[in-house]
């Protein structure tokens, strides 16, 4: 066995990954507490008002890194899903599984806020934009996904199912990205772009991507948080389980 | 060990159903690349002709274990009856060495010939006759559906009578003698049998019984599991019980 | 290669035999359609408008209703097991069964689409693009479709699932096809849609098989 899949198999190994995940959580929760307070901060008292748009483009600092989580979280959850499929390792299947709710939510987040910006700039909770409708469409991947994983009762199998329409999706992402911008420019002219145009002042752009850092670590801390649970729940009967509870008495 | 394959005494059906391929010698090549340790070999020397080797095999559902370190190997030509209770994991076990299910740990190590499965389901179409039944199985496993070769099948199955009705209109009995007839058509195959004898008369049975004696005269494995006392009457078997993990010290003690 | 095309024709005659299964979508398309002047006014143009995207969607509802049966049928009798444990390629068997869905349900689709379009007053120079959108986009819903059927297979709310899952997956499909009769209407070339729906045809007709075949090992484990 090569060393990487060596690490992955050690690492997978579950009264391993609890105690290194336990390690971990405290520090991840701490460093996106940190960076998001400054962030916050800097995002709503430090940085200048837009000149086009007043105080309301300040929604883009939870907006923008959420709806970037989103896709790169169902990015991650399909890869997750693929090396729990391929190498039949039941931590990958646990993170693809556990990535899901928290890629929603982040989707959600960033379509609640993005209507919420709406209304002052268009005039309107929601418009049929480009990247308002993709956002959607994604929620609604996340959601067949979720479906999918709660309606299969055995968990491995459930799991995998999950995965396999993760992968599906992730193939067919890029496709419905470049539909819905085409059907987007045929349909309506061109509207006012979240974010808008690509020279942003450097007080306004830190904070937005030390926020965008900072929903990593909330990832990262929720990720663990959701697989060790899972892990703990699914295993309740295993030896290693009650070693730990064990442990934890003395 | 090759000896020469008549798949049935009839005369008359050898050129009907082609012979079957060579088993034995492809088991025999098959381990010496399969085993892995020094142990293994030592038993393989032992155990010739060894062509199915299941090692340390465990299997989890709802992460529970449904038997665990199931070893054992079976030699060309072998029938094998698994026993157990309910619950012991028999289907479980024929179900993974099919290939429907994977190992949650450890090794099947199978030659490279196709296994003929028949489960609880039967695959067999309720809105076709016996005989279109018969025909797909026929070209499905790659042999000429010819009328001399099905109508001997309906006989050997003894199906003549009910031939051109609809599968849905037969008895479970008689749904179960159409799906035996796939096992025809797949005399090179490892056949993977989940309660033959079940919903059969007696006269059924030794349909069963008759083709399980061809399938052994050939050199062909047959895995076969049964619960009860329908075990099969007229040939040599060796039996395999399997202990459950339901079954098992570990369970009752992790219950407690 | 004799695997497939028997399976091929069994299903083409196990679609025979049950006909009334084969006719259901088909009446359900027609009924859905005819919904839209009841709902919305028989303005004709209103009607031509809208006629493209309406046709296509009713066929989208009209394939997904059918494609919950795809593999339901074989899991129940244990003919999925026969196909996984036979030894040839689940990948290419998968084809097979997508193949005979298309025949029996999209290819209905696409011939009665000119009654349709007459219904919805779709302009003349715009029925043929609708008919190739039609042949080229039917055969993506039975391709994709697939993979969602065969994840759901063994589910008790399959049907509804199978919606959640492959709607959003067939959002390509629609924006293409109705953008290409809408070209057509325009008197624009609506050709470079076309191309893109070939494109994406022949992309899910190379993958799904693979992902339909792997779902349905899971389906079944």
């Amino acid at each position: 066995m090569n060393p990487v899949m060596k690490f992955i198999h050690k690492t997978g190994s579950p009264a391993y990954f609890y105690w290194l995940s336990g390690r971990m959580i405290p520090w991840l929760w701490a460093i996106f507490a940190v960076l998001t307070i400054w962030g916050m901060y800097q995002a709503f008292f430090v940085a200048p008002t837009d000149y086009q748009q007043g105080e309301s483009y300040r929604i883009i600092y939870i907006h923008v890194p959420a709806a970037w989580m989103s896709m790169m979280i169902y990015i991650l959850m399909a890869i997750f899903g693929a090396i729990g499929l391929i190498w039949r390792i039941r931590i990958a299947e646990i993170f693809a599984v556990s990535s899901a709710p928290i890629g929603a939510a982040f989707a959600l987040i960033a379509l609640i806020t993005g209507s919420i910006w709406g209304k002052p700039t268009w005039g309107t909770y929601w418009v049929w934009d480009a990247r308002l409708t993709s956002q959607l469409v994604l929620f609604f991947l996340y959601l067949g996904v979720m479906g999918l994983h709660s309606a299969i009762d055995e968990p491995r199998k459930a799991a995998r199912a999950a995965a396999l329409l993760a992968l599906v999706g992730v193939v067919n992402l890029p496709i419905i990205h470049f539909s819905v911008d085409w059907w987007n420019t045929l349909h309506q002219g061109t509207t006012v772009k979240i974010g808008g145009g690509s020279k942003m002042p450097n007080s306004m752009l830190i904070p937005l991507l030390v926020m965008a850092i900072a929903t990593k670590f909330y990832y990262g801390a929720a990720l663990l948080t959701r697989a060790r649970n899972r892990l703990l729940d699914q295993d309740r009967r295993r030896g290693w389980v009650a070693k730990k509870i064990k442990e934890d008495q003395l | 060990m090759s000896k020469p394959l008549k798949y049935n005494p009839r005369a008359a059906l050898v050129d009907i159903y082609p012979p079957a391929k060579d088993n034995t010698a492809q088991c025999t090549h098959e381990l010496d690349t399969q085993i892995v340790t020094a142990v293994d070999k030592q038993v393989a020397e032992q155990e010739e002709n060894v062509c199915i080797r299941v090692e340390n095999l465990l299997f989890e559902r709802w992460f529970i274990p449904v038997f665990e370190s199931l070893n054992f190997s079976v030699k060309a030509g072998e029938t094998l009856l698994v026993r157990g209770t309910n619950g012991s994991g028999k289907t479980t076990l024929l179900r993974l060495l099919a290939g429907i299910l994977d190992p949650t740990e450890g090794r099947i190590h199978l030659p490279e010939l196709p296994v003929a499965w028949l489960g609880h389901k039967l695959g067999i179409k309720d809105s076709l006759s016996v005989r279109e039944n018969l025909q797909f199985m026929a070209r499905f496993h790659n042999m000429q559906p010819t009328d001399k070769l099905i109508n001997e099948t309906i006989s050997q199955l003894d199906l003549e009578r009910v031939a051109e009705q609809d599968a849905g209109s037969l008895s479970a009995g008689q749904r179960k003698r159409c799906a035996l007839g796939a096992l025809l058509f797949q005399s090179e195959a490892i056949w993977l049998l989940d309660e033959p004898y079940s919903n059969l008369d007696d006269n059924g049975m030794k349909v069963v019984d008759r083709l399980l004696t061809l399938h052994q005269q050939n050199g062909g494995i047959t895995i076969l599991a049964t619960h009860g006392a329908l075990t099969p009457q007229s040939l040599e078997v060796r039996e395999l019980i399997v202990l459950g993990y339901q079954d098992s010290e570990r369970y009752r003690e992790s219950l407690a | 290669m004799s695997a497939f095309i028997s399976l091929l024709k069994r299903d083409l005659l196990l679609a025979v035999r049950s006909r009334a299964e084969v006719l259901q979508p088909l009446f359900f398309l027609l009924v859905v359609v005819s919904l839209f002047p009841l709902g919305l006014g028989p303005g004709p143009a209103l009607l031509a408008r809208i006629a493209a995207g309406v046709i296509w969607i009713a066929a989208l509802l009209a394939s997904t209703l059918s494609l919950d049966g795809l593999f339901r049928a074989d899991f129940d009798d244990g003919s999925l097991e026969q196909f996984l444990t036979s030894g040839h390629s689940l990948s290419l068997l998968v084809l097979a069964k997508i193949i005979a869905h298309w025949l029996t349900t999209g290819l209905p689709i696409v011939l009665f689409s000119p009654l349709l379009a007459v219904w919805l007053n779709l302009p003349r120079e715009a029925l043929p693009v609708l008919v190739k959108s039609l042949l080229l986009g039917t055969p993506v819903f039975s391709l994709i479709g697939a993979i969602g059927a065969a994840l759901t297979v063994g589910l008790r709310q399959g049907g509804q699932l199978l919606a959640l899952l492959i709607f959003p997956l067939l959002i390509p499909v629609l924006i293409l096809a109705t953008g290409a009769v809408s070209a057509a209407t325009d008197n624009i070339g609506s050709s470079a849609y076309l191309l893109w729906m070939a494109a994406y045809a022949v992309l899910m007709l190379t993958l799904a098989p693979f992902a339909c075949a792997a779902s349905l090992r899971i389906s079944l484990s």
